[in-house]
């Protein structure tokens, strides 16, 4: 997994409140078995005018022109700035693959829905949270600053303004030190291999039908 | 002796012992929870065991492929049942799947189930359906289990008391590879339906108005426990469609208590557990319910009595009617973003502002997916079918059952004779028109009663309407035409 560790990036502002994991993914493109190649599909149906399928040459459809992800001023943004349960929906990980795909490095809402939260966290994507006024203010900044960009430094645990206003945000110490560290948690699973036999072999005393 | 404090929605409930320290009962989600803690981290993160990993073709493939690359094993393989649902064609399948990306992620799954020797319900085994359909159908799903799936709808198998809940497909590697979750513990909702629901008023219903009253970030954090004597009456299909749309509220967990209900389901089942084990595990199972002095983080009452037949309205399943209910006016709504939002479904939905929901036509009628698939919903249906004919601005009103033993069993009731008298199409089980992964899907424009769980934008095909309703209510609209009170018909 990529490190996250402090980022400086183009602020895109996604202004919709419950973003669901089907619009920043159709279910067409989840037939892949790949984890990559979704970034030109990311936001499909609001991003294009012609339906989409997998396999197309996405380059060549025609770009909604009233979609923010489209304006030539956010072109390579990777700090997504978004409102409230961002995610929510299914629990499909291609959601979270399409945001990085795409560069998308940090999600800034107020808040998330939980297994995009989860997910997110998985692939090196950082999803932070700021209460809703900081969101409020950060939305109208952006909007009205071309070339707007942000710093979220995780170490420090600040998202930092170009004026220099810092807003702090929480995350859990497990989460932060994987990221920092791009540490493929599985791998510190299995350093506890032990415990979890232990534990199943008195839960196959205990209840041996469940084994 | 018992004391309950009462501040805003936060009901607390708590045992004054006779040393006097308060120790508080435990949540029926704390027992799961405390039973499957294999370690416990100072952070409040745990590593959880898990006891059944469901798995399907759609968000498995690259957790096969990580391990693979990591050269790991699945950890407990006869943890694991696997199925193909989301991509498998409800229609034709003499032919097998011919969308060659469909065909390839299915094959895909079959060769990693071969290859590391997971059991698998192949396309043609009449064990073959929806995942969520089929885990409990076999006795897979157990009270007091702990469920996953790369599926965010695991929350049906909440319904037997286990805790279930969907994940991503790292995390279904991660189970695959350790049999363990890293989890924090979520917080503790009841949500108590109390009293009897009326005539016609089915367990779809009681779960879209619990969710037009929380909303669909109503439940985020929370483990929900559903309960009340409108929950008790239902049988385990009905609570298997309540828990089933806790994560539509924003719960990755529902829950319900286990009673004989539960218990006269499990029995027999080619997974339960037989002989001296059966008797174990019932008796283990009999823990399986809240204390009455737990504490809840949070608390609501719903009046079984007031709930009507529900109809959505909107792109989020928050958005829903009483059957009597009009489209909202966003001329009245005082919150500007919601005034908003209210604006942006109703041109979605391409509907007016203040209309009767009954005065709403429909174009297709779908009865299916892991929320409303099962036997009680399929004869729900037909006793409304039963007799009537599909309207004839209809253009498709289908029928898809949960699984291939459902298909069956509602076949020898004669359940698809009436259909397709009807004029109803009778198909194949899969996920089929619920997500639209397959060839069975809504045009643009077009505008559909579902019995499915999700209304959002495009979620049955690019522009597409969804309205979400019970099964008697779907079937209802196929036969009028239009969205009706199935109790007046």
């Amino acid at each position: 997994m990529e490190k996250f560790t402090v980022h400086t990036g183009l602020v895109i502002p996604l202004d919709r409140s419950n973003v669901d994991t089907d619009a920043i993914i159709p279910k067409q493109y989840l037939k892949s078995i790949q984890r990559t190649g979704f970034g030109p599909t990311l936001f499909d149906d609001w991003r294009y005018l012609e339906p989409g399928e997998p396999g197309m040459d996405h380059s060549k459809r025609t770009p909604n022109p009233d979609f923010v992800l489209n304006a030539p001023r956010f072109a390579g943004a990777s700090v997504l700035l978004a409102r409230e349960n961002f995610g929510c929906g299914s629990s499909r990980e291609h959601a979270v693959w399409a945001l990085t795909d795409y560069g998308i490095r940090a999600v800034i809402a107020p808040s998330y829905a939980d297994i995009f939260f989860n997910n997110s966290f998985k692939n090196g994507l950082l999803p932070l949270t700021l209460p809703a006024e900081v969101i409020d203010q950060l939305f109208v900044e952006a909007q009205a600053t071309e070339g707007y960009q942000l710093t979220v430094n995780l170490a420090e645990q600040q998202v930092v303004t170009p004026s220099g206003a810092a807003f702090a945000f929480s995350i859990d110490d497990f989460r932060k030190y994987c990221l920092l560290n791009g540490l493929d948690d599985i791998g510190l699973t299995l350093q506890h291999a032990d415990d979890i036999r232990v534990y199943e072999a008195k839960r196959q005393q205990t209840a041996p039908w469940l084994f | 002796m018992n004391f309950i404090y009462s501040y805003g929605n936060v009901i607390l409930c708590a045992s004054i012992m006779s040393e006097g320290l308060v120790v508080a009962g435990k949540t029926l989600y704390d027992k799961v929870w405390d039973a499957h803690v294999v370690r416990q981290e100072a952070d409040g993160t745990a590593l959880l065991y898990i006891d059944r990993h469901l798995v399907h073709e759609v968000t498995s493939p690259q957790a096969f492929e990580g391990l693979r690359l990591a050269q790991r094993q699945p950890w407990r393989v006869n943890s694991m049942v696997a199925v193909p649902d989301h991509n498998v064609p409800t229609i034709g399948l003499e032919h097998g799947i011919t969308d060659p990306v469909a065909r390839l992620q299915v094959e895909t799954l079959d060769a990693n189930c071969r290859d590391f020797g997971i059991t698998e319900f192949n396309i043609g085994d009449i064990r073959q359906g929806i995942v969520h359909v089929i885990g409990p159908e076999q006795g897979a799903t157990l009270p007091g289990m702990t469920v996953v799936c790369g599926d965010s709808h695991t929350s049906t198998h909440g319904a037997f008391g286990a805790l279930a809940h969907g994940i991503g497909t790292s995390e279904v590697e991660h189970v695959m590879a350790t049999q363990c979750l890293i989890q924090k513990k979520m917080k503790n909702m009841l949500i108590s339906v109390d009293g009897k629901v009326g005539a016609g008023v089915t367990a779809k219903d009681i779960v879209l108005a619990i969710i037009g009253e929380i909303g669909t970030a109503g439940g985020t954090g929370y483990a929900i426990e559903f309960g009340g004597e409108a929950i008790r009456d239902l049988s385990m299909e009905g609570r298997m469609t309540v828990c089933n749309m806790a994560i539509e509220g924003g719960a990755r967990a529902g829950m319900i208590a286990v009673d004989d209900t539960t218990i006269n389901y499990v029995k027999g089942r080619p997974y339960s557990p037989k002989a001296e084990d059966w008797e174990a595990a019932v008796a283990a199972w009999q823990d399986l319910h809240s204390d009455v002095d737990a504490v809840f983080d949070r608390v609501m009452r719903l009046d079984a009595a007031s709930i009507q037949p529900q109809v959505t309205w909107g792109t989020s399943p928050e958005m829903v009617l009483p059957v009597d209910g009009k489209t909202p006016d966003p001329a009245k709504e005082s919150d500007p973003v919601k005034a908003s939002g209210i604006r942006a479904a109703l041109k979605y939905m391409g509907l007016e502002a203040n209309t009767p929901i009954t005065d709403v036509q429909v174009d297709k009628v779908f009865i299916g997916s892991c929320t409303n698939s099962r036997i009680e919903d399929i004869r729900a249906a037909a006793a409304v079918a039963k007799g009537r004919k599909v309207a004839a601005n209809v253009k498709l009103a289908m029928v898809v059952p949960g699984s291939g033993l459902v298909k069956q069993q509602a076949e020898s009731e004669g359940l698809d004779k009436i259909f397709i008298e009807a004029g109803f199409e009778w198909r194949a089980p899969g996920c089929s028109m619920c997500l639209a992964m397959n060839a069975d899907r809504l045009e643009p424009g077009e505008r559909c009663a579902s019995t499915s769980n999700r209304n959002f934008e495009g979620r049955q095909g690019q522009g597409g309407r969804t309205h979400l309703v019970s099964p008697a209510m779907a079937a209802a609209a196929a036969v009028t035409g239009h969205f009706a009170d199935v109790r007046t018909l």
